[in-house]
C-alpha cells in the first residue's frame, strides 16, 4: 500500500504506555479511512454501553486514505471519534489545516487514545517518538496561547497542534478540538473527551514520506484536478465564502433567525457574505495543498471588540447572527473568536445562546441567572460574554454547556418545545420546515443534527424536488447522498470541492493512483454503504431506536411566519413517510435496523449479533 | 543578475503546494519536509513562501567548513556535494532567509531552480495563485519603482 503507512498508535494515558499495530489492504479496501477509520475501530474497540466520559472511551483520529498527498483538497483533512458526550452515539468531526497531514507524516494512519492521565498532560509525536509531557503550565490556557507555548517550548515552529481550551477542560458538551489557530473538529462535543483524560494536546512533527503508487499518472490527474478546483466549481468558497449563503438562504426562508421563530432575518443586510468581506474578511488563506483556498480571515473594526479576528464561515455566522438576532459584526467576530480560542463549537454555542435568550425572553430563566445579562434576542454584547460564561461554566452558563437538550429538561415548563437539537446535537443553519428531503437528511443523520452527513438540502433547493412536499421516494435520495458523503469523509475530500469530481469511478482511480489498491467505483460506493451500516450498528448498540430519527418540535408544529416558505411545517406525519421510505431504501426493517441479508451484502455479517432480537 | 524563484506575499495564502510540488519533482513523494521552498505562516494570516536567493558571494558557500557546497559561477545555484556534507548547519545559521534545509538529516537541501526541467521550477509552475515568479533583483526593484510611480499618480495626478 502507498499513502497509508499501515500502523495504528494506541498511546493508553492510564499507564502511559504506546504501541503500534498494523493494518492490512483489507481494512483499507472496506473501509477507506477517515470516517471508515473511524466507525470501525469506534465499534471494535468501545465497551458497549459506557459513559462517554469513562476513561475507556477512545479519542481516535484519523487520517483520510490521501491525506498528506498533494491531492487537490485530499491533502488536509483528519476525523475525530469517539462516543459523543453530546449524543451518547457516534460522536465525530472533521477538520482540516496542517495537522491531518502531520499524522501521516509523523508515520500513522490512526491514533487511538484511551484512559486517563493522572495530573494534565499533552501528548508529544515527533515520528517515531511519542511521549507524554507535563500539562499543568497549560491547563487554563486557551488554545491559542497553548499552541503556542507548545512549539515555543519543543523548540520547533512547525509543530501541530490540535487541543482544547478551557471548553475541553471544564467538560462542556460544546467542547470542540482546535488545531492550527483557526480549524476545528467542532461538533459533538469530542473536546471534552480529550479533557475527560486530562489530555490538553495532541502535538505532532513528521518528516517521513508520504508515497504514491503512480508518481507520474498522479501528477497528470493532479494538473488536471487543480486547474477544476479553480474553476467555477469552487468559485463561491475562493470569493465571498460561505457566508454567501446568507442572503441566499434568508431569501428562500432557510435562515433560521431568533431561535427557529422565524426563518428570514430583516437585518440581513448587515451581516451578509457581501457586507462581512467589503469590511472586515482582511485576508483569504489555504490548508495543505488547496488550490480553492476558503479561510476567510476576518477582523472585528470598530467599538468595544475591535480587533477581534476570527475565521468566518456561513453556519457560525448564522448562529452569532441571525439565530440570536444581532445585527453586529463586530460581535459576532468577538464570539467567533471566543469559541476559537476557549475551544467550544461555533455552531452549537450559537445556538445554545439562542434558546437561552429564547428562555429569558419568556422567563424561564431570570436576569440571577445570567449574572446580570440582559439576554435577549439582539443584545449583542451579551451575547458574547454569554460564550465566555458557557465555556467557563459561569452562571447559567454552567446548564448552557451542557447543550440545550439538557438544559431544557432542567428547566423544562415547555423549553423542549424549542430546544432545536436532533439526538442531543444543535441543528445547523438551514430551517428544514420547508425543506423536506433536507429534514428527513437531518432526522437520520449518524451524528444528530446535521446537514454535513447527506447534502440533501441540495435537491430541495435546487428545485429538482419539491421543498414542500413530504415523499417516500426521498429516502433513496438521502441514502445516495449519504453513502457518497461516506466515501468524501474516509478519502477525505474537502466538501467544498465535491463537485469537481466527476463521480465515483474518477474517485476510485483517484485513490488508486496514490496508494495502489485496486478500486473500483461501485467498491467504493459500496464501501460508503458499509460504512452508513456499521455507524447504524454502534447506534442501536448504544441505545438508539427509530424514535431518535427525529425532528425538534417547533419543527413539526410552529410554521414559518413570513416569507416564501410562510406556514411550512415538516410534520410527523411527513416524517414518517420519508422515513418509512428511507428504511426500505436502506434494506433496513421498519424500525430502522439493518437486516441480516443487506448485513451479509455488505461483508459486515461479524455484527449481526447486534441486531439479534430486533429484527 | 541571478534569477531566483520570489514570492507575492500579497498573493501567498500558506496551502503549501509549492512544497509538494517541490518533494515529488526532487523525491517523488509528498513530503515537505524535504521541499527546496518552505511556507512561513504567521498568525493570524501572513504567508510566504521563501527559498534560495543564490546571492551573490553566497555565504552559506563560505560558512561550510567541508567544502560541501559551491556557487555556480553563471546561474548562482548552490550546489551540495552530499559526499561532503554531514548536516553540520552552519550554512542555515548564515543564510538570511531560512533558504536552506536540514530536517530531516543527513544533508542541506537547497532549490536549484529544477535545473534543467523543461516548464522551470515546479514550485512556480504549481502555484495555484501565481504567487511566485522566476525573477531577478533588477527585475523586483523595476516593478516596485513602476507600482510606486503608478500609486504617485493615483494621488496627485497625471500632468502634476
Amino acid at each position: 500500500m502507498h499513502a497509508y503507512t499501515g500502523k495504528i498508535l494506541y498511546v493508553d494515558l492510564s499507564t502511559g504506555a504506546s504501541r503500534v499495530e498494523r493494518f492490512d489492504e483489507t481494512l483499507a479496501k472496506e473501509f477507506i479511512g477517515g470516517t471508515g477509520f473511524g466507525v470501525k475501530m469506534l465499534i471494535d474497540t468501545l465497551p458497549p454501553g459506557i459513559d462517554a466520559f469513562d476513561p475507556r472511551n477512545p479519542l481516535i483520529y484519523a487520517a483520510g486514505a490521501t491525506t498528506g498527498s498533494m491531492l487537490p483538497c485530499m491533502a488536509s483533512k483528519f476525523g475525530v471519534f469517539a462516543k459523543s458526550p453530546a449524543t451518547g452515539l457516534l460522536g465525530e468531526s472533521y477538520s482540516t489545516g496542517q495537522w491531518g497531514a502531520e499524522l501521516r507524516m509523523a508515520g500513522y494512519d490512526y491514533l487511538v487514545i484511551t484512559g486517563k492521565a493522572k495530573k494534565p498532560v499533552y501528548l508529544w509525536i515527533d515520528d517515531n517518538a511519542v511521549q507524554l509531557k507535563s500539562a499543568s503550565h497549560l491547563w487554563g490556557k486557551t488554545t491559542w496561547e497553548a499552541e503556542q507555548m507548545i512549539r515555543d517550548e519543543l523548540g520547533d515552529q512547525n509543530v501541530r497542534v490540535s487541543g482544547i481550551g478551557q471548553g475541553g477542560e471544564n467538560l462542556s458538551r460544546l467542547a470542540c478540538l482546535i488545531n492550527d489557530h483557526f480549524r476545528a473538529a467542532g461538533r459533538t462535543g469530542l473536546g471534552a473527551v480529550m479533557g475527560s483524560k486530562n489530555l490538553k494536546a495532541v502535538a505532532l512533527r513528521g518528516t517521513q514520506d508520504v508515497t504514491i503508487a503512480d508518481p507520474e499518472g498522479f501528477m497528470e490527474l493532479c494538473k488536471e484536478l487543480y486547474e477544476r478546483a479553480k474553476g467555477p466549481a469552487t468559485a463561491k468558497y475562493r470569493t465571498l465564502g460561505t457566508p454567501a449563503n446568507m442572503l441566499t438562504m434568508d431569501a428562500q426562508c432557510c435562515l433560521p433567525t431568533r431561535n427557529y421563530q422565524g426563518a428570514s432575518f430583516e437585518n440581513v443586510h448587515k451581516v451578509s457574505g457581501e457586507v462581512l468581506n467589503e469590511k472586515y474578511v482582511t485576508r483569504i488563506q489555504g490548508c495543505s495543498a488547496c488550490p480553492c483556498r476558503c479561510e476567510h480571515i476576518a477582523k472585528a473594526k470598530e467599538g468595544i471588540h475591535k480587533g477581534a479576528v476570527s475565521r468566518v464561515e456561513y453556519e457560525p455566522l448564522m448562529a452569532f447572527g441571525p439565530y440570536c438576532g444581532v445585527d453586529d459584526m463586530n460581535a459576532i467576530i468577538k464570539a467567533l473568536q471566543y469559541c476559537n480560542e476557549f475551544g467550544v463549537d461555533a455552531i452549537g454555542t450559537g445556538i445554545v445562546v439562542g434558546f437561552a435568550m429564547e428562555c429569558y425572553e419568556k422567563g424561564l430563566i431570570a436576569i440571577e441567572d445570567t449574572g446580570g445579562l440582559e439576554l435577549r434576542f439582539g443584545n449583542a454584547d451579551a451575547m458574547v460574554e454569554m460564550v465566555r460564561k458557557i465555556a467557563m461554566r459561569e452562571d447559567v452558563g454552567d446548564l448552557m454547556t451542557e447543550g440545550v437538550m439538557r438544559a431544557a429538561r432542567e428547566i423544562a415548563r415547555g423549553s423542549d418545545h424549542f430546544a432545536m437539537h436532533i439526538k442531543g446535537l444543535e441543528l445547523t443553519g438551514y430551517d428544514i420546515r420547508g425543506l423536506k428531503t433536507c429534514a428527513l437528511g437531518y432526522a437520520v443523520s449518524r451524528r444528530g443534527g446535521d446537514h454535513q452527513r447527506h447534502g440533501s438540502y441540495s435537491h430541495d433547493l435546487s428545485g429538482k424536488v419539491d421543498r414542500y412536499k413530504a415523499e417516500r421516494g426521498r429516502g433513496k435520495l438521502v441514502m445516495d447522498d449519504e453513502d457518497m458523503y461516506a466515501v468524501v469523509d474516509s478519502l477525505i475530500i474537502c466538501k467544498f470541492t465535491r463537485t469537481i469530481w466527476r463521480g465515483y469511478d474518477e474517485i476510485a482511480k483517484a485513490y488508486s493512483l496514490v496508494t495502489g489498491v485496486p478500486m473500483t467505483g461501485e467498491e467504493l460506493r459500496q464501501a460508503g454503504e458499509r460504512i452508513n451500516n456499521l455507524a447504524r450498528l454502534f447506534n442501536i448498540r448504544e441505545g438508539m431506536t427509530r424514535k431518535d430519527d427525529n425532528l425538534p418540535p417547533r419543527v413539526m408544529k410552529d410554521p414559518i411566519p413570513t416569507g416564501v416558505a410562510q406556514g411550512s411545517v415538516t410534520t410527523q406525519e411527513d416524517l414518517d413517510i420519508m422515513l418509512d421510505g428511507y428504511y426500505e431504501a436502506r434494506g433496513w426493517t421498519n424500525a430502522g435496523v439493518p437486516m441480516p441479508e443487506k448485513l451479509a451484502e455488505l461483508n459486515l455479517s461479524s455484527y449481526a449479533a447486534l441486531i439479534g432480537e430486533e429484527v | 543578475m541571478h534569477q531566483f524563484v520570489s514570492v507575492d506575499i500579497k498573493k501567498c495564502v500558506g496551502c503549501r503546494v509549492c512544497e509538494y510540488a517541490c518533494s515529488m519533482e526532487k523525491t517523488k513523494t509528498c513530503n515537505p519536509s524535504k521541499s527546496r521552498i518552505r511556507v512561513v505562516r504567521i498568525y493570524p494570516h501572513t504567508n510566504a513562501a521563501l527559498n534560495c536567493r543564490m546571492c551573490e558571494n553566497a555565504p552559506c558557500v563560505t560558512a561550510c567548513p567541508r567544502k560541501a557546497l559551491s556557487q555556480a559561477a553563471d546561474t548562482g545555484v548552490i550546489g551540495v556535494n552530499d559526499q561532503l556534507c554531514n548536516g553540520c548547519g552552519w550554512c542555515v545559521k548564515v543564510c538570511d532567509f531560512g533558504a536552506i534545509a536540514l530536517d530531516p538529516k543527513p544533508t542541506v537541501r537547497i532549490c536549484d531552480l529544477c535545473g534543467e526541467r523543461e516548464g522551470g521550477p515546479a514550485c512556480v509552475e504549481w502555484c495555484p495563485e501565481v504567487a511566485l515568479s522566476l525573477t531577478t533583483g533588477d527585475a523586483l526593484s523595476q516593478k516596485a519603482r513602476i507600482a510606486s510611480v503608478e500609486k504617485l499618480v493615483e494621488a496627485v495626478g497625471e500632468g502634476q
